[in-house]
Formats: C-alpha cells, structure tokens, sequence
C-alpha cells in the first residue's frame, strides 16, 4: 500500500484527464464505502446516545436526537441493578482460566503429533477439527445432566472444561499443522545436548512459537467472553452469569425501559470494545493464521 | 508401500539414542487432551445419539422407541421448516458474504489502497470487522429494538418521508425471516474481509503492476489475479461460515424465539426448545444428530474440495 499508481504512461496529453477521472471514481467509491461504513456503526451509535438518556426524554424527544440532558443514571442503574462488576467478574474468570487451559492442552496435543508424528497423527488431527466443528447441541444434553449430578452445573468450572476442550480442539488442529514445519535442526540440537522431551517442549518449542500461542489465547478469550448457548444452558444462578447472559436476563425483567437497555447494552460492548483495541493487530493476525495451513 | 516401510523402519533403529526418535512416549501428552475430548464431546455426542432412540424426560424411566422420533421428525412441519431456514442462514452467513467480503476486500486493497493512505483502508477494515467482536446476544437484542415495529428504522423510515415503507420487521411472517439475514449479513460480513485482504497482502504486488502494465483493468484483475490466488482463505472462510450458519442460535433466541408462526425457526433454537422447553429429550436428540450428521457431512464435503483443489494446482 506505499506507492502509490506506478506506471502511468504520462507521453500522450490525455493521460493526465484519465488519471484525474479515475481519481474521481476513487473519491466516489471511497465516499460509498465511508456511508456503507456509518450504516455498520449506526445501531452501535444509537446506542451510546440513548443510554446517556432519561426515560421521559427518551418517549417525548425520541431516540434521534441527543440526549438532553446527559445523564448517567441509566448506567449506574444497569451498573447497580444487574451487579454488574460480578458478571464482569464472571465473565473474565471464564475467558482466562478456559483460555490459559485450551492453549496449554493444544500445545501437548500439538507437541505429540506435530513434532512428536505419532502414528496415526492424520487421523487424530482430522477427529480433532471435526470434534471442534460438531455443534454443541449434540451433546448439550448428556453435558447438562452429567454435570448436574457431579456438581458442576450452574458453576463456572464446568462451563470452564466444556470451553477448554472446545477450544482446544481447534487449538490443536491449528498448532499440529503449524507444528509440522518445526526446524528439526533446533530439536535435533536439543536432543544432542541431552535435553528430555520435556524439557524441550518448555525450552525449544514453547518459546518460538509463542506468538501463534498468544494469538490462540486472544481468540480463545474473545470466543468464550461473547458464547451464549453454553452459559445460557449451564449457569442459571445470576451470582455465576456472564456479562451477555445478564444482558438477555435483565430483557426479560425490565422490557419498558430502552434507555436502561441501551445502558446495558453499552455497559456490556465497553469490555469487548476495550479489548478489540488492545488486541486488534493480533486479533485480524489471528483470523488469518486460522486461514493459513 | 515398501516406501513407507523404510522410512518406519529407520527410526526404530535410532530410537535408542534420542527422545526424539522414540514416539511411542509422546502419547502420554495425549493425557489431558484425550480424556478432555472423551470426556467432554465424543462420549456425549454417542450419548445423546443414543438417546435419539428414546423417550425421555430427563427424569425417570427411559423408554426405547427405536426408530420413532426419525419416523416423527418426518411428519413434524416445525422441523422441516427449521431445515428449510437452514438453507437461508447459509445465503445470509456463508453466500452474501463471501461474495460481498471478496469484492470489498479487492476494493479496498487494490482499488482504494492504492490511492488512499493505509489509515484510511485499516479504519475502514475495522469497522467493517467491528459487528464480528460484538458478542452475538447484544447485537441480537440492539437489532431488536432497531427492528421493532416504532423503533428506530420505522421512525428514521417516517422522518425522511418514506412511512409507506415501515413495518413490522419482525412480527411479519414474510418479513422476519428476511430481517434475520440482514442482520446475520451485518454480522457476518466482516469476517471475510479481514481474511481476504490479509490473503491479498500475501499476492506478489509484481503479479498486479505486471498485468496493469498490460493494461487490464481493476475488474479484470479482479477476477485473473485476485480470485484464483486467494483461493485457499475462500475454502477456509467458506467451511467455517458454513458450520457457523448451520448452528445460528443466538440471533434467533434473542430476535425472534422462531416465530411469528414458525418462521424463523433454525435447528439449533427448535432442539433447545425441544430439550429445556418441552422436556422430550429422546426428540431432541433425534434433532441434534439429525443436525450434527449435516454439520459433518457438509464439512468433509468442504474438506474434500479443498485437497482436490490443491493437489489439481501442485499438478
């Protein structure tokens, strides 16, 4: 994206006009793709207007126009009413714990059949990427009726270990085929030196391909925090729920107040939003690296 | 054959000496992994295929009925219905944007990119992106109140004096289901564009000045450069939209809940519903292998286009 059109054969007068009329198509797509833009952001921008609104503002003004006065009651209502620092709590506890644990398990997965090549490692990775593609629902009910009689249902553990092999079903899969153009000198050189296997993993494989591990853990984290259909199944105690499952609760109790809801919705993006500023580079690394074999 | 033969054959003698060669010994890395994979899906997932020959409430005795709850998914016009629908989250998660996300990505990268300065491409990219790191529920329950029959599009619709056009987005059997694609495609539409035009930054620059230079035009560099080199990302981004459209569940429960009538059922909301709802756990196991089957059928499917695809390009 640095230079900028090479090659314009500048020799015959009328070349100027045509790089200035497709300069003007550039400025009429770059004007199409701005406005198709503002149209993707829009219910997000309705949305932080009309948080910072008062109900009876919100019925008489409409949701259009700025809020007048701002206010924060709404968020600090949503805030207090929803226990909101517990489901951020919640919902941090889940992503971290299941997101150290899938990449620790996709990195022994991977080691033992990307470098290790244990026989039969084809078959394995394949049941691996087809074990992450199967819906949850196929399994949803054995899961909910298991972990109720173990103690795991409503609790964040279980929701934990169902994420953790999830995730690290794709982790592995990932990692293996990643894992498989490994320079052998540096394993070879290691084993010379009289290192265990073990040893190797923690002091030759785990350093260098540390950056693919951060980018498993940024998508495991940004997976997990924005799942629903596990969490809504599992965790029915509001003292165990995630921030998204809040969200949906506190729709169904309080259907009449949007400005709350919008509250609610905003208090709900701010984490992600945060998150997706901090990690954008890895993040779009990330969806690529999961293109890329 | 007797390649592979040698080439086992060599290790063994060597596996003495290193920790390298000796491969028996990684299965113990396999420990956690496996018994999580057990444990966790391929028990369940045989568990509830069993159960599929059942009636059960989740309590009690189960009773076996065999092949019952198949025979009775055929007759049931929710179910069927649900599969149709399927056939339209695969246009609003898989089609539109694939085919969008590749014109946008060309766009952006090869059209826009060469004009404008890389903020402007990277801030447009983001936004484009920004739908996909909402989680789906807050985006499902914001669409709601944009959709709803006085909120924000009718009201936007009235202001600019196009009212005729306002409706009841969601309450409308013909329209609901349609209203759901739009949103899916909003949802959806970031995803490929990101893959793309990282797939694109990959493509020899040398590839495009060279065809310029032979004086083919965007469109035409378009479809002899950019769509056979970035063919690879579209197997990848085809598969993973696929499965996704096949397990729609979130837009649903927080949009529609299947309705009016059943016309948005999907599914994944009519198995839930069929299991925590109704309680008839036999029937919704029958569903859900009915809807995993598809899922693994289609991604082998997927899978084996993408190797005939590569091995016909190495030839």
């Amino acid at each position: 994206m640095t230079a900028p059109v090479p090659g314009i054969p500048a020799r015959t007068a009328e070349a100027p006009r045509r790089a200035r009329r497709r300069d003007v198509g550039r400025w009429v797509m770059l004007a199409i793709f701005v406005a198709v833009g503002i149209v993707i952001v829009s219910p997000m921008l309705l949305v932080v207007v009309n948080a910072f609104k008062t109900q009876p503002d919100y019925t008489t003004r409409g949701f259009l126009s700025l809020p007048q006065p701002w206010t924060f009651d709404q968020i600090s209502t949503y805030w207090t009413q929803s226990d909101f620092p517990l489901k951020l709590a919640n919902s941090f506890i889940i992503s971290a714990a299941t997101s150290v644990l899938a990449v620790l398990v996709s990195l022994l997965n991977a080691y033992a059949i990307g470098i290790g090549r244990v026989r039969g490692r084809l078959t394995l990775v394949v049941l691996f990427l087809l074990a992450n593609l199967l819906p949850a629902e196929a399994m949803i009910y054995p899961l909910y009726y298991v972990a109720k009689q173990v103690g795991l249902y409503n609790t964040q553990l279980g929701v934990i270990i169902i994420f953790v092999a999830i995730h690290s079903a794709f982790g592995t899969y990932l990692l293996a085929s990643v894992f498989g153009t490994f320079p052998t000198a540096l394993l070879e050189a290691a084993a010379l030196d009289g290192a265990s296997r073990w040893r190797i993993l923690w002091r030759v494989v785990f350093p260098i391909s540390r950056p693919t591990l951060v980018v498993l853990f940024t998508l495991f984290f940004v997976w997990t925090w924005n799942e629903f259909y596990i969490p809504l199944v599992m965790l029915v105690d509001d003292s165990v729920q995630t921030v998204p499952i809040a969200l949906i609760a506190q729709q169904g109790q309080h259907q009449t107040s949007i400005p709350l809801l919008n509250a609610g919705a905003l208090l709900s993006l701010v984490p992600t939003l945060v998150f997706f500023f901090i990690f954008q580079r890895t993040l779009t690394r990330g969806v690529t690296v999961g293109a890329v074999k | 054959m007797s390649d592979t033969q040698l080439t086992s054959a060599r290790p063994r003698a060597r596996r003495a000496r290193s920790p390298l060669q000796d491969r028996r010994g990684y299965w113990l890395y396999f420990i956690p992994g496996g018994v999580l994979l057990l444990a966790v899906i391929l028990v369940p997932f045989a568990w509830g295929f069993v159960l599929s020959f059942s009636r059960w409430s989740g309590v009690g005795d189960i009773v076996w009925v065999g092949l019952d709850n198949y025979r009775q998914l055929l007759s049931d016009s929710v179910f069927l219905s649900s599969f149709a629908n399927v056939l339209a989250m695969i246009v609003a998660v898989v089609v539109i944007p694939t085919l969008l996300g590749l014109v946008i990505a060309a766009v952006l990268f090869d059209y826009l990119g060469r004009r404008f300065a890389g903020n402007v491409v990277a801030v447009l990219r983001a936004t484009f992106y920004l739908p996909q790191i909402i989680p789906i529920v807050i985006a499902g329950i914001v669409w709601g109140w944009v959709l709803q029959p006085d909120g924000s599009l009718n009201t936007i619709l009235r202001a600019v004096g196009l009212g005729f056009l306002a409706q009841n987005w969601l309450g409308q059997p013909h329209l609901a289901l349609g209203s759901l694609m739009t949103v899916l495609v909003w949802v959806q539409i970031g995803y490929p564009v990101v893959v793309f035009m990282a797939a694109l930054s990959r493509v020899d620059p040398e590839l495009y000045e060279a065809a310029q230079l032979d004086g083919a035009g965007a469109i035409r560099r378009f479809r002899a450069i950019t769509i056979p080199q970035i063919r690879p990302e579209t197997f990848v981004v085809v598969l993973t939209c696929t499965v996704a459209a096949l397990k729609v569940f979130g837009p649903v429960y927080a949009l529609t809940s299947g309705g009016p009538g059943n016309a948005t059922y999907v599914p994944s909301y009519l198995s839930y519903q069929t299991f925590f709802q109704k309680l008839q756990v036999g029937y919704g196991s029958a569903m859900a292998t009915v809807l995993a089957l598809l899922v693994l059928l289609v991604s082998l499917a997927i899978l084996w286009a993408q190797r005939r695809s590569e091995a016909k390009e190495e030839r």
